[in-house]
């Protein structure tokens, strides 16, 4: 009797955690989804001018460019892209979206010192980090006609706000920790449930005609060791926020931070800042428990890296 | 003796070959129907599978195998409501869904009849939504799930692009209507709460306007 009322209780517990968690639960479908718990507020969010606004001059020619590297950079930008993935992919939007790591989110914030370069780096030296790492390739010179053409299109979206000051809605949200320590088997079952139907079981997208249309989340065409991606807590705030696309703030976060920790439990592209061992390089460049680089999940050691697209 | 033996042991034979080809065989479905409820497919759905754009009936030629296969499935369950598609549904084996999903799969994609040109604020307003979406209400482009051009990706995007305006528009109705739900993750059902009349008309007239091959992408 004791054990039959626990079972109930356990399964009651289940169920309404099942109705927090799954976006695929049977309800009906309200036009304005009601936000979870850590969603973030919509008050005040920067709006970038209309993509109808960009000018026809010389100068909106080099944002319409930048635009358009954004989108395709495989294409556009094919000489510093050794990767299937696409700026877009995780600044939605065509970087307009906020809690998507939007330009305008970026853009009034540099120059900056940052701790990952132990120095001052001005927008375009930011730019060159996303081809170094989330690209997988190799970073345009300063002055390059693609580092000229994004960084117009940053400038030309972020016209009116002010300079030095972060904006609502800039990076990914920051979830609060989790209730539970990030868990592989967790994640696993969540990726399982609602990611795999675009990211496929392995995790290596799905394309089209050519094109990217589900990027690979790990796997020698995926961002390398050295993204920002690769620290769980950063991927954490995006799924939250973005994924399942269209559906954001749906997943809990204990979700997202599981799922999160699974996707950068895998292997990837070393990072090319590798000094030759795994534990120093660590120690140099992943010394936080967000990253997973030198550590072993699943009887894996992760950090030795897969070799890139030749 | 013997020779009646044989014969009648060929005639058997025979027989049951016939039997099971009607059973499982997808072309003899697709024109004859099943005999007990199944319609001939190709009655709505054209001879070559093309459909018929007028009446809203979709073209089936060269879908996925497997969504194919599971509308059948979701007709019959009743998550995709359709008062013709349900009873032929429902009278199919499992060894006939298989089959008529997997003709259908491996037929060519028919000549496309060119839809009308489109108003310029229409095609504008459906290429937009197309291609980029309306992310301030959280509404992802078409092409973002169903790929470059609407021509479909894998087994849980179908194409878009090759149907005509009246089924799109229908299809999107019923997701917004709650008829049809058999999205995965409720995707669809989402996308389509978020959708106005003239949004759909946009949509579905843009996409029967479009060519079957994709065109140099222009972002």
């Amino acid at each position: 009797m004791k054990a039959a009322c626990l079972s109930l209780i356990v399964a009651a517990l289940a169920l309404s955690a099942c109705n927090h968690s799954a976006p695929q639960a049977v309800a009906p479908v309200a036009k304005t989804p009601a936000p979870a718990a850590s969603a973030p507020k919509k008050a005040a969010l920067f709006v970038p001018p209309p993509e109808s606004a960009i000018p026809s001059d010389d100068f909106g020619k080099q944002v319409a460019l930048g635009r358009q590297i954004f989108i395709d950079p495989g294409r556009y930008a094919k000489a510093y892209v050794g990767n299937a993935l696409s700026c877009e992919n995780c600044h939605l939007d065509a970087g307009r979206l906020a809690h998507s790591a939007p330009l305008w989110g970026a853009y009034p914030m540099y120059p900056a010192y940052r701790s990952k370069t132990h120095d001052v780096s001005t927008f375009a030296a930011r730019l060159q980090g996303c081809f170094n790492y989330s690209m997988n390739g190799k970073a345009p010179p300063q002055g390059d006609a693609v580092l000229v053409a994004l960084e117009s299109y940053a400038y030309w979206m972020s016209k009116g706000e002010p300079i030095g000051v972060a904006p609502p809605g800039h990076g990914y949200p920051k979830l609060p920790k989790p209730a539970i320590a990030p868990d592989y088997t967790r994640g696993e079952a969540v990726f399982k449930r609602d990611c795999a139907l675009c990211h496929g079981d392995d995790g290596q997208g799905q394309q089209a005609a050519g094109r990217t249309v589900f990027p690979p989340l790990w796997g020698t065409q995926s961002f390398n060791w050295g993204a920002g991606m690769e620290q769980v807590n950063n991927a954490a705030g995006f799924i939250k926020a973005n994924m399942p696309l269209g559906r954001g703030n749906t997943l809990s976060d204990q979700d997202a931070w599981d799922v999160a920790y699974f996707m950068d439990a895998h292997e990837r592209p070393q990072d090319p800042r590798y000094t030759g061992s795994i534990p120093a390089t660590r120690a140099a460049f992943h010394d936080t428990p967000e990253s997973l680089y030198g550590a072993t999940v699943n009887g894996q050691l992760l950090g030795r890296g897969v070799a890139a697209r030749p | 003796m013997k020779y009646l033996r044989t014969v009648s042991l060929i005639v058997a034979v025979s027989y049951v070959g016939i039997v099971s080809a009607a059973a499982t065989d997808g072309a003899t479905l697709a024109q004859r129907g099943n005999g007990h409820g199944a319609a001939p497919c190709m009655a709505c759905h054209a001879p070559n599978g093309g459909g018929m754009a007028a009446a809203g009936f979709p073209r089936l030629a060269g879908l996925p195998d497997a969504y194919l296969r599971k509308q059948l499935e979701d007709f019959a369950n009743g998550s995709r409501a359709n008062a013709t598609m349900q009873p032929v549904a429902q009278s199919l084996s499992d060894d006939e869904r298989d089959a008529v999903a997997d003709y259908y799969s491996k037929l060519p994609v028919p000549a496309q009849v060119p839809a009308p040109p489109l108003k310029n604020d229409v095609a504008q307003s459906g290429q937009m939504l197309a291609t980029r979406g309306r992310w301030s209400e959280n509404l992802p482009a078409c092409e973002q799930c169903h790929g470059p051009g609407g021509i479909g990706v894998g087994d849980h995007f179908p194409p878009l692009v090759g149907q005509s305006a009246t089924y799109i528009a229908n299809e999107l109705h019923a997701w917004q209507g709650g008829s049809r739900h058999n999205d995965p993750l409720q995707l669809m059902q989402h996308v389509a709460a978020n959708l106005s009349d003239a949004d759909i008309t946009a949509i579905s007239t843009w996409y029967a306007a479009q060519p079957m091959a994709p065109k140099e992408q222009q972002p």
